[in-house]
C-alpha cells in the first residue's frame, strides 16, 4: 500500500478564487492511502517545495499528488522536488486544477466539485505508479544545418566557433540564399553582397565547416543526439575540388539560351555557369536540362577549354551519410506566385514585375548592371507605382493569397522608392499601401525620410487593375484618405508579393516529423519562451522557415538557435523518457498493428522463442519497442487488438482507475 | 446527352442569336437541350437584392424543375446563369434561407412536391463545351475554322464572379473562352480589360458612366488588335454597342461557334 501525500496549491487566486482549496485537501484525506494532505499559497516556490520535501521525510511518503497548474508547466518542477526528497521522480502525479478546472469555472461549488474528483482521479493512479529510471544515450557532437542563406550560414558560424563541425545543406549550387540576390539592405542602406559575401567565405573557410552545396536531405532517422541523415549531393557534371572558379568555360559554351535563375529568369546565362562572381564554393554547374553533350553527345567545348581537366560528364547523384546530434531548419521563404493576381497584369506586361525583381534590376551585377531600365524597351521609366501587400493580408482571397502580413515588404518598398528618387530625382514614384508597418530599430524614421526627404508619394489604398496600353501601364487605384479613385500612366509598376515558406519546408518537416502550421511555417515548441526549439527534441529553427522576417532578425534567430544547438552538443549524453511503450511478448501475436501507427517508426519484430505448455518450443513474431526513439504518445496502445502493448507510467490499469475514480 | 435548358427572357426577345445558335450548335455536337417548361425569368441581379426571396423563387423552379428531370442545368446568359449558381449556393449553405424558399415552394398549388437542396449540377454553355463536349471535340467539329481572326474575349463581371461560387475559371486571368477561340480557329487577343464592368444598368441611371465603362473595354481591346469581340452577356453586348464609343463589332460566342460549325443562315 502507498503512503500518498497530497498537496494543494492556490496558486495565489488563480485556483483559490474558484475553487475552496482546503476544502480539496480535507476530502483527499478520506480517500484510502493518503496519510498526509495540505494547501499552500505557491506549491511551486521555495517554500511549497521545502513542505513537500518535509512532509515527504515525516510521514515516509511513497506517492505525490500535486493539485496545481498543468503538468506542462510544473510536472518537472514537482519531478525534480520529489528527487530531492528522496523519492522516485515518477511517483509523483499532478491533478491540474488550475486550467482544467478554476480558469474554466465560474463558481465555487461547481469548481470545488470538479477539483476534488480529479484529485480522487490522481491518487487513484498513484497507487498504481511504479518508480521509473530514464534511459540514457550519447550524443553524436555533430550538427546539420539545412539550408545555407544568412539564417544557416550564421547558424553554421556560431556552432562551429564553439568548437563542433558542422554540415550546411544547401539545394542550389552556392550558399547566400535569398540575401545574395538583395541590393542594399534597409534602414542602413549597405549593401548586401558586402556584408554577406565575407560571411560566406568565413563558412567556406572555416575549419569545422562542410558546405554540402547542390544537394538535398532524402531521410531522416533516429532520434535527438543520433540523427542518422541520407543527403543526396547532385551531379554538377564538375569536379569540385579540381575546379578552380576561373569561368572560362561559362565563356565558351555554345548554349546561350539558359535562363538565368539568380537574376530571375531576366537574362540568360550559358549551359555551364557559376550562379555568381561571388559564389561559394566557387565552381561550375552544368545544366544537363541544356547541355549539348549531356542531351546528345555533341559538343565538349567546356571539357576542352578546361585547363584544370575538371569538367566531367560522367559525373553521377552521390549519397553522403553521416550522424548528427542536433538538426537545425534554415530552409528560409520565396516570394509566391503572382500569376493569380493578374489584374496586376504581371503576366500581360514585362514592365509589371515583382520586388525582387526589382533588387536584381538595381543591382551593379544584375542584367542592367544597376541601371533602371523597363524590361520592355529598355527605357528609363518616369513613374513607377509600387503596390504593396500583394497577396498579403488576404484573408479573402483563399488559395491564391496569405492571410498574414509578410512583414518585411513595408520597409523594402521604402528602401526601393527612396534608391530610385536618390538616383534618379526625375521619377515619380507612387507607393500604395494598405498600412505602413514599420515597428523595427530606426525603421519608423527610414520610411518618413522616404516621404519627407525623397517625396515619395505614399497612398493609402489599393491598386484595382492595370491596362497595358500604348506602352503605358494604366493604374487605376483608390486614395481612400481623399476619398476618389485615382488614374495614373506608370512606366514600371512593382508588386511586393507575399512571401511564403520555401516548398522544400513541407517534405523536410515530414522527415524531421517536426510540426508546421497551416501556412507551412514551422511551429516552434512554444512561441514566447521556445521560440527557437521545433517541438521535436533535437531540431532546432532558424530564420524565415519559422515565419516572415527580415535580415537583423533572422540573424538574431540563427545566433539563438545555434547557442541552443551548442548547449545540447556539449553534454555527453541525454536522459531519456522512460515513459515509453513496452509489448508483453506473452500476449502479443505479432500483428503489425502497432507498427504501423506508430509515427517515430520506434516498433520492429523479432523472432523469439517460446516454451508451450507442452514442453516444446515454438518460434513467434512479437514487437519490440526501441526506448530511446519511443516519443510515449500512446497510439499503440489503442491500436494493439489484444491488448499486449502498454505506456510505462500511463498503463492501462492506471488509466482506468482514473476513470473509475471520476465516475465512481 | 441530354440537359435541362433555362434560355432566360432576354434570350427571346433581343438576344435570339445566343439562345437559336446555342440550340443548334448543341445539336450538332450532339447535346440535347430540353427547355424547361413554363420556365420564368431568372429573377435578375442576385447582388442587388440579395436578402430579397421572392425574386430567387423563380431561379429555384428551374433548378428542382431539372432536378425532378434527372439532368443537369444548362443556361448561356452571363446574368441568368449567375443568379441560378449563386441561388443553387445559396440552396446548399444557406439553411435559413433554403428553408424559407422550400416552405413557401411547397405549399399546395406551387407545384413542388419535395424541398430543394442545390442537387442540381449547373453549367454555363461554355462549361458545357470544355467539360462535356470538350474543346478538342469542338475542334474536330468546325468546317469554316476562323482563321487570321482576331478575336477579343469579353467576359465582363458576371461569368466569372464571384469566383468562389461560379467556379467557372481563374477571375483575374480567365482562359474558358481564349480556348473556346482557339477551337473555333481564331487567334484570341488578350487584353486587361476583358473581365472588367461594361456599365451594367448603371445605363439606366448614368449613360456617361456606362459609356466611359464600355469605351474604356473597347479601346483596349482594339489597341492591343483585337477585330472582334466575343460575349456571352446581353447587357455587355447592349452597353458596348450602344454606349460605347469605338465601333469595334461585338457578337454573342454562339453565333460564332455556328459560323465555324457551318449552321449559320
Amino acid at each position: 500500500m502507498q503512503r500518498i501525500g497530497v498537496f494543494v496549491c492556490w496558486c495565489g487566486s488563480n485556483i483559490a478564487a474558484t475553487v475552496d482549496v482546503h476544502a480539496v485537501a480535507e476530502a483527499a484525506k478520506l480517500e484510502p492511502g493518503v496519510v498526509f494532505s495540505t494547501d499552500y499559497q505557491y506549491m511551486c516556490s521555495q517554500a511549497g517545495q521545502n513542505m513537500i520535501i518535509d512532509a515527504v521525510k515525516e510521514h515516509k511518503l511513497t506517492g505525490l499528488v500535486i493539485c496545481s497548474c498543468s503538468p506542462r508547466m510544473h510536472e518537472a518542477t514537482f519531478r525534480k522536488t520529489a528527487a530531492n526528497a528522496g523519492i522516485n521522480p515518477y511517483m509523483v502525479e499532478i491533478a491540474n486544477i488550475r486550467e482544467q478546472c478554476s480558469w474554466v469555472h465560474k463558481d465555487m461549488p461547481t469548481g470545488t466539485e470538479k477539483a476534488i474528483i480529479l484529485a480522487k482521479a490522481a491518487i487513484a493512479k498513484v497507487h498504481l505508479n511504479t518508480p521509473l529510471t530514464p534511459g540514457e544515450s550519447k550524443v553524436t557532437k555533430r550538427a546539420l544545418v539545412i539550408g545555407g542563406g544568412i539564417a544557416g550560414i550564421q547558424t553554421a558560424l556560431d556552432i562551429a566557433d564553439a568548437g563542433y563541425p558542422v554540415d550546411i545543406v544547401e539545394k542550389e549550387p552556392t550558399i547566400g540564399g535569398k540575401m545574395a540576390q538583395l541590393d542594399k539592405t534597409f534602414p542602413t542602406l549597405d549593401c548586401a553582397a558586402c556584408i554577406l559575401t565575407p560571411k560566406m567565405v568565413d563558412a567556406a573557410q572555416n575549419e569545422n565547416i562542410r558546405i554540402i552545396s547542390y544537394a538535398k536531405v532524402e531521410e531522416v532517422g533516429g532520434f535527438v543526439g543520433n540523427f542518422h541523415v541520407k543527403i543526396r549531393k547532385k551531379a554538377r557534371f564538375v569536379n569540385e575540388d579540381v575546379c578552380t572558379g576561373c569561368g572560362l568555360c561559362t565563356e565558351k559554351c555554345p548554349q546561350k539560351k539558359v535562363p538565368n535563375a539568380f537574376n530571375l529568369n531576366m537574362d540568360n546565362h550559358r549551359a555551364i555557369y557559376i550562379p555568381f562572381a561571388q559564389a561559394v564554393p566557387k565552381v561550375a554547374v552544368i545544366d544537363p536540362d541544356y547541355c549539348n553533350m549531356l542531351k546528345n553527345g555533341k559538343c565538349g567545348v567546356c571539357a576542352k577549354v578546361c585547363t584544370a581537366g575538371a569538367i566531367d560528364y560522367k559525373q553521377e547523384d552521390q549519397i553522403i551519410e553521416e550522424d548528427y546530434g542536433a538538426i537545425v531548419a534554415a530552409t528560409g521563404y520565396n516570394p509566391i506566385s503572382v500569376e493569380k493576381f493578374d489584374e496586376f497584369a504581371y503576366s500581360q506586361s514585362k514592365d509589371v514585375i515583382t520586388s525582387l525583381e526589382f533588387e536584381r534590376l538595381t543591382n551593379a551585377a544584375g542584367p542592367t548592371a544597376g541601371k533602371l531600365l523597363r524590361p520592355s524597351d529598355g527605357e528609363h521609366p518616369h513613374t513607377i507605382v509600387f503596390v504593396q501587400c500583394v497577396g498579403s493580408r488576404c484573408a479573402s482571397c483563399a488559395g491564391k493569397g496569405k492571410e498574414y502580413c509578410s512583414k518585411i515588404c513595408c520597409m523594402y518598398t521604402a528602401k526601393h522608392a527612396m534608391l530610385v528618387r536618390d538616383k534618379y530625382p526625375d521619377t515619380e514614384v507612387y507607393v500604395f499601401y494598405i498600412d505602413v508597418r514599420t515597428p523595427g530599430k530606426n525603421f519608423d524614421e527610414f520610411y518618413r525620410r522616404a516621404v519627407e526627404e525623397y517625396g515619395v508619394h505614399y497612398i493609402k489604398g489599393m491598386v484595382g487593375k492595370v491596362t497595358p496600353e500604348n506602352g503605358k501601364l494604366k493604374v487605376q487605384a483608390s486614395d481612400l484618405l481623399a476619398d476618389r479613385q485615382l488614374h495614373i500612366d506608370a512606366d514600371l509598376v512593382v508588386l511586393a508579393a507575399a512571401i511564403e515558406p520555401d516548398k522544400s519546408a513541407r517534405p523536410l518537416a515530414t522527415m524531421l516529423t517536426a510540426s508546421m502550421d497551416t501556412n507551412d511555417f514551422f511551429t516552434e515548441a512554444h512561441p514566447k519562451l521556445r521560440p527557437v526549439e521545433s517541438p521535436t527534441a533535437g531540431i532546432f529553427l532558424s530564420g524565415a522557415c519559422q515565419g516572415p522576417k527580415d535580415i537583423p532578425e533572422t540573424v538574431s534567430q540563427a545566433s539563438a538557435a545555434a547557442a541552443k544547438v551548442i548547449g545540447l552538443l556539449s553534454k555527453n549524453t541525454l536522459k531519456g523518457n522512460p515513459c515509453v511503450a513496452q509489448s508483453d511478448e506473452l500476449m502479443c501475436n505479432g500483428c503489425s498493428s502497432c507498427a504501423n501507427v506508430c509515427p517515430y517508426g520506434a516498433i520492429t519484430y523479432v523472432n523469439k522463442e517460446f516454451r508451450m505448455p507442452d514442453r516444446t518450443t515454438k518460434v513467434r513474431r512479437v514487437a519490440s519497442v526501441n526506448p530511446a526513439v519511443c516519443q510515449g504518445c500512446g497510439a499503440c496502445t489503442v491500436a494493439c487488438p489484444s491488448g499486449a502493448m502498454d505506456l510505462n507510467g500511463f498503463k492501462n490499469n492506471q488509466i482506468m482507475a482514473e476513470v473509475d475514480a471520476i465516475c465512481k | 446527352m441530354k440537359f435541362s435548358y433555362f434560355p432566360g427572357c432576354t434570350l427571346k426577345t433581343k438576344a435570339k442569336q445566343l439562345d437559336v445558335y446555342a440550340r443548334k450548335c448543341a445539336e450538332v455536337l450532339g447535346i440535347t437541350l430540353e427547355e424547361i417548361p413554363a420556365w420564368q425569368c431568372c429573377g435578375g441581379v442576385f447582388n442587388a437584392s440579395r436578402d430579397e426571396i421572392a425574386s430567387k423563387l423563380s431561379a429555384v423552379r428551374a433548378l428542382s424543375a431539372a432536378r425532378d428531370a434527372g439532368q443537369p442545368l444548362v443556361s448561356v446568359c452571363s446574368a441568368c446563369h449567375n443568379v441560378i449558381k449563386q441561388t443553387n449556393a445559396a440552396m446548399q449553405d444557406d439553411g435559413e434561407f433554403a428553408s424559407h424558399v422550400n416552405h413557401y415552394l411547397t405549399q399546395p398549388g406551387q407545384g413542388q412536391a419535395e424541398p430543394y437542396y442545390g442537387e442540381t449540377e449547373v453549367y454555363h454553355y461554355l462549361e458545357l463545351l470544355r467539360d462535356v463536349v470538350g474543346f478538342d471535340k469542338v475542334k474536330a467539329a468546325v468546317k469554316h475554322p476562323l482563321t487570321g481572326k482576331k478575336i477579343g474575349a469579353y467576359y465582363g463581371c458576371l461569368l466569372l464572379r464571384p469566383s468562389g461560387v461560379m467556379a467557372m475559371d481563374d477571375p483575374e486571368n480567365p482562359q474558358i473562352l481564349e480556348d473556346f477561340i482557339r477551337a473555333i480557329g481564331g487567334e484570341p487577343v488578350i487584353y486587361a480589360m476583358r473581365n472588367e464592368c461594361c456599365g451594367g444598368y448603371m445605363t439606366l441611371e448614368d449613360k456617361a458612366l456606362a459609356a466611359k465603362k464600355s469605351t474604356a473595354v473597347l479601346d483596349n481591346a482594339s489597341v492591343n488588335g483585337a477585330d472582334l469581340l466575343v460575349t456571352a452577356c446581353p447587357l455587355c453586348k447592349y452597353n458596348l454597342d450602344k454606349n460605347g464609343k469605338n465601333d469595334l463589332p461585338v457578337v454573342y460566342f454562339t453565333e460564332l461557334l455556328a459560323e465555324a460549325l457551318g449552321i449559320k443562315e
